[in-house]
């Protein structure tokens, strides 16, 4: 019996001294890859398409790499609350040990568990979060996606050209960091293009009537209504808005959050007219972009929304990362990877990080026309 | 003036739905004594499988509407049959009832976020066709008024069968006195799986209208409604089927009208809290609540 223990204890040594030595060849060549999306709740209808996208990237660059590194992926639902994202962050980044994460799909969550990374020293890829205030956090924090602060000024801009809007109503959720901060860039940029706000109104995440709401603004007469929701609300004010009598001409200009089909899918005909800020355009002849829409359109039968053009080129630019940094597991030189990027050629455009780790390639405008978003002004 | 009369219009429509799910709650109570907790699911449950029965299986919303409403029924039947009945005979079996009702609101909620899954669902655009109406500069639709109308209907009906027909007044025997519905020759137990019966279906009915007017439905959505309803009846004074249409109406109104004064909904629930508390101080057993007479 002893001696049969002294043996398990031998085996035990040779096997943990055999895993040490062989564990970092293994994972030297498969970049483990954290990738956090809403899948349930509110958000979800984000963060299934974001998923397609990112399985799509994933998929390409391992059938690419052959021999060369290959990309791990560990995807999680953060369910869009932030106490399942700390979770969620909790077990990649301790348990799984993973290089890098991608996501959170809410600014909201973001804020909340961000910190847990950036206190370990692993980097994270925002694809989707453009409240302020994110890649403040710290230097391990990056995103993709163009914050509220670039798209907004440039949305009413164009807007104010096009459509010579003078007063206006904004109607915002007051109770999340996505929508509350989309709310103060909007209340800046209309104050300095001179455009009169004639009022404001609130609602609540999980708000299904806005019928009080939208009545009080009805009753002030706007130009448009600026509007700051994620697209479940987003969905219910433009359709109760022309249940409520609000005529056509009052056009609905939105932030980010009302930039995905499921928009015009849930309000069908009373989504048309509604104009939003975006990142990213469909209809886009970068071949890159081209490309990347055909591909996704035959796996899913479904076109890809900006969504999930962000979560695909973020999981290029997290790979691609890795690879300047010549490693697949060491978490600080793949940050030191991410500052490297310039210039890189993706679906979004021409992508670079600024100097605060933002996202920077240019904007587009797009209006809902005949069920479809199209371009509005450049 | 105009804009008062919008408001008050919206508030009209969402405390007639409030109402018409309140009542199911209402006539539970008012013949068991017990509360069914459950009552919220069957409410998401038939609303979600009614958006099934018109997106997948093609149905119009004139037959999934009754097809939905009856499939609640019949959950509340089986609510009886599991959580309520077994239970009956044992001492104390108010309370009990109230937890394995509870039990049963999580099986629900469980069921509807496995077979409808946890993303909101809508009718399809063109479900019903509504026409909009402008009378004396009050916008209303075609839907909200059919929603106002189905919903005084099913009140309507189920007042005149409670105190006209003969099963009407076996459920008002039953809960006036058990023992002496029985010795009456009434079947209690069948009164009750009746009783159960109508109370869900009129919750189904109000979650299909709720879906229907908001057109956006979810598994979790029974929550939001769940405490309302408590709070309605509690208004209106518990059991008492008018009461139960005034305090929905009442909620219906008070919401409605602390947005549009505050310009925001955190403010909505609050107030309309506080308006139960106030009631509740003047007035113990509620609006039109028959106080505790009947067990003196």
């Amino acid at each position: 019996m002893k001696r049969f223990s002294r043996f398990l204890l031998w085996a035990t040594v040779c096997a943990v001294f055999v895993a040490l030595t062989v564990s970092p060849a293994i994972s030297a060549d498969k970049i483990k890859m954290g990738v956090v999306f809403s899948m349930t709740g509110g958000a979800a209808s984000y963060g299934v398409s974001q998923k397609e996208g990112a399985q799509l990237a994933v998929d390409q660059i391992n059938a690419a790499a052959g021999s060369g590194m290959q990309v791990a992926p560990i995807f999680e639902d953060d369910a869009s609350v932030p106490q399942q994202g700390t979770n969620v962050y909790n077990k990649l980044i301790n348990g799984d040990k993973v290089a890098i994460i991608i996501g959170p799909t809410l600014s909201n969550t973001a804020k909340i568990t961000n910190p847990i990374a950036q206190q370990i020293g692993v980097t994270v890829l925002g694809v989707s979060n453009t409240a302020s205030g994110i890649t403040e956090i710290g230097d391990y924090i990056f995103r993709d996606s163009l914050t509220e602060a670039v798209v907004i000024p440039y949305t009413i801009r164009v807007a104010k050209e096009k459509l010579g809007i003078k007063k206006v109503v904004l109607f915002y959720g007051n109770d999340d960091a996505f929508t509350k901060s989309g709310a103060d860039v909007f209340r800046k940029v209309l104050q300095a293009e001179g455009i009169q706000i004639l009022g404001e109104q609130t609602f609540a995440k999980g708000d299904r009537d806005f019928s009080p709401q939208l009545t009080q603004i009805k009753s002030q007469s706007p130009d448009a209504i600026i509007c700051s929701a994620l697209v479940e609300e987003a969905s219910g004010i433009v359709s109760q808005a022309r249940q409520l009598g609000i005529p056509k001409n009052v056009r609905i200009i939105g932030g980010n959050g009302f930039n995905s089909p499921a928009l015009i899918k849930n309000a069908g005909e009373a989504a048309e007219g509604v104009i939003v800020g975006a990142a990213w355009n469909i209809s886009s002849t970068n071949p890159l972009n081209v490309k990347f829409v055909e591909d996704f359109t035959k796996k899913y039968n479904h076109p890809p929304d900006q969504f999930a053009a962000q979560a695909f080129a973020g999981v290029f630019i997290a790979y691609q990362a890795a690879k300047t940094a010549g490693t697949a597991d060491n978490r600080k030189a793949i940050r030191d990877g991410m500052l490297k990027i310039k210039g890189m050629d993706t679906p979004l455009g021409k992508f670079s990080f600024t100097e605060g780790r933002d996202a920077d390639h240019p904007p587009v405008v797009l209006d809902v026309k005949g069920g479809k978003f199209s371009v509005f002004g450049k | 003036m105009n804009l008062l009369a919008q408001q008050l219009v919206n508030g009209l429509f969402i405390g007639s739905v409030y109402g018409l799910f309140a009542v199911g709650y209402t006539l539970v109570f008012g013949v068991l004594d017990i509360l069914n907790l459950a009552h919220a699911a069957v409410f998401t449950l038939s609303g979600l499988s009614a958006v099934w029965m018109v997106q997948a299986a093609g149905m119009s919303i004139w037959l999934a509407f009754p097809l939905a409403t009856l499939l609640a029924g019949g959950l509340g039947l089986l609510i009886n049959a599991a959580a309520f009945a077994p239970l009956r005979r044992r001492a104390d079996s108010q309370f009990s009832g109230l937890i394995s009702s509870i039990a049963m609101a999580i099986i629900f909620d469980a069921a509807a976020l496995g077979l409808f899954g946890a993303r909101s669902v809508r009718f399809p655009a063109g479900t019903v066709t509504v026409h909009v109406w402008q009378i004396a500069g009050v916008t209303i639709t075609s839907l909200q008024v059919g929603i106002v109308l189905v919903a005084t209907l099913l009140m309507v009906v189920l007042t005149l069968f409670l105190q006209r027909s003969r099963t009407g007044k076996a459920i008002r025997t039953v809960a006036e006195n058990e023992r002496a519905a029985m010795l009456l020759g009434v079947n209690v137990s069948g009164i009750i799986a009746f009783t159960f019966f109508i109370s869900s279906a009129l919750g189904g009915a109000a979650g299909v209208l709720y879906g229907l007017y908001f057109d956006s439905l979810a598994p979790d959505m029974g929550r939001a409604i769940e405490l309302k309803g408590l709070a309605v009846i509690v208004l209106g004074g518990m059991g008492s089927i008018p009461g139960a249409i005034l305090g929905g109406l009442a909620f219906g109104l008070s919401e409605v009208l602390t947005v549009a004064v505050s310009g925001t909904s955190n403010l909505r629930d609050a107030v309309a809290f506080t308006v139960l508390f106030a009631i509740l101080l003047l007035r113990p057993s509620g609006l039109l609540g028959r106080g505790k007479l009947r067990e003196a």
